[in-house]
């Protein structure tokens, strides 16, 4: 039976990793290249790598980088940030990318997906969601957050599954940083009107929130994390136990 | 010399850093005497089975191919071109593939439960059911790959030499004299899929 995942993701600034806390106040952590391989070899499953650079220098220093962890680590990479077009698809695949996730791109222009999609299939194409409850409504946010879009959320996430999105990362900016456990009522929401593969994202704090996670939704694919990985607070191995322990099956290597 | 054809279809950076990272000498080529001169042939591919075998048709590649495994050269499809080995392709039409496997590449869908997403995608685990084949010595049953597909190969069972369980067992590897085939991505696979790929640069011509 296919495993679920546990990825852990990496957002990219001018050639080193860092993480945000509520997607503000940033702190460097580490190389990305070091990291890629010491998650590779501790048995993440997959990777992803958010190009949080703003500038055209270091979006080159991005993409020098994709391509020394690509030809380092051969476990699949996911790559968004900065994707506004086809050709910014093309950019990070000839670098080792699998799958490229849009957010803000798809914001702008939907088409986006539906042509990438058309041209990489729908595999390749990963649509990444920041989702937060405004008036008891999930509303989808553009620009790392900051920007509520006013569209409601599930409807955008199957729009964009229509046109070819082939996975979700639904990450919640409610329960982003809290560490008090993965926003259940919102993966629900979205595994319920979708049928391909549901990453979560945003709140984990500990092993156990993974547990709770595959445990309450099995339709789940896999849960996502930063944080926790990168200061050594959750090691993926360790976590893989406790998850088999649960009953839940992951690839142990 | 194992050449990986390149007939532009998919994209060939982890299947060549992958070889690279085994100390294997590799060449990617759409070159006729390229690829006949190598030892070893590898046949990529991702997308459609209808338009990547109308590229290998358009290179002259599948003549080429076909002729060398006759020869007893060792060839690996790997996904796409793992299903291309197949005498034909289901997928959205009939299509005829290079025929070097007896089987059929058909739909995922209407034969595994509903409630199971198509593609099939994720790490699988592989079941040898008694089968043993070179390609698996440095590995164990059991062993997880990386499977990204929504049509499998069936009706080919004396070839299969692996399946993962998914609503149904799905064929994951095959075998047939020299040639040989992977459903999922070796060069995604980590430790395992590397350890694949360097038992099939040790196979000797039969």
């Amino acid at each position: 039976m296919i495993t679920k995942r546990i990825i852990p993701c990496l957002d990219v600034k001018n050639g080193r990793v860092v993480k945000g806390v509520n997607f503000e106040g940033l702190s460097d952590v580490s190389s990305p290249v070091e990291l890629a391989k010491y998650y590779s070899d501790n048995g993440a499953d997959e990777l992803v790598f958010y190009d949080i650079t703003a500038s055209a220098e270091g979006r080159a220093l991005f993409t020098d980088i994709l391509c020394q962890v690509a030809s380092t680590i051969f476990i699949p990479l996911t790559v968004g940030g900065g994707i506004n077009t086809v050709d910014d698809f093309e950019r990070v695949l000839n670098c080792g990318a699998d799958k490229v996730s849009v957010n803000s791109g798809a914001i702008r222009n939907p088409k986006l997906v539906e042509e990438a999609a058309r041209k990489y299939g729908d595999q390749c194409v990963v649509l990444s969601a920041d989702i937060k409850r405004v008036d008891g409504e999930f509303k989808v946010f553009a620009k790392g957050g900051r920007e509520n879009t006013g569209m409601e959320a599930i409807s955008w996430i199957k729009r964009c599954v229509d046109m070819g999105a082939g996975e979700i990362v639904v990450n919640s900016i409610d329960t982003d940083g809290v560490k008090k456990g993965f926003d259940l009522e919102m993966l629900e929401a979205v595994c319920n009107a979708v049928n391909v593969p549901v990453i979560a994202s945003g709140g984990a704090g500990c092993k156990e929130d993974f547990v709770t996670l595959f445990n309450t939704l099995d339709k789940v694919d896999a849960g996502l994390a930063a944080s926790i990985f990168h200061f050594g607070e959750v090691e993926i191995s360790d976590l893989k136990q406790t998850l088999a322990q649960n009953g839940i099956v992951t690839r142990l290597i | 010399m194992i050449a990986i054809v390149d007939y532009g279809v998919g994209n060939l950076f982890s299947l060549k850093s992958s070889f690279g990272s085994l100390g294997v000498d590799i060449v990617v080529s759409g070159n006729e005497e390229v690829i006949r001169s190598a030892d070893k042939i590898i046949l990529p591919g991702v997308g459609a089975f209808e338009d990547a075998a109308k590229k290998l048709r358009a290179t002259g590649l599948d003549a080429v191919i076909k002729d060398e495994a006759a020869k007893g050269k060792p060839i690996m499809g790997i996904c796409l071109g793992m299903q291309m080995l197949f005498d034909r392709s289901l997928e959205y039409g009939e299509h005829k593939g290079l025929g070097l496997i007896k089987g059929d590449v058909v739909p995922m869908e209407g034969v595994i439960p509903k409630e199971l997403k198509i593609p099939h995608i994720g790490w699988n685990a592989l079941c040898f059911n008694g089968k043993s084949s070179k390609l698996f010595k440095y590995i164990n049953e059991g062993d997880c790959v990386y499977f990204v597909h929504s049509f499998y190969a069936a009706n080919c069972d004396d070839a299969v030499i692996a399946t993962a369980e998914y609503g149904k067992e799905l064929t994951a590897a095959v075998e047939w004299g020299n040639v040989y085939g992977c459903q999922f991505h070796p060069e995604k696979s980590g430790k395992v899929g590397l350890a694949i790929l360097k038992a099939f640069c040790e196979l000797e011509d039969e």
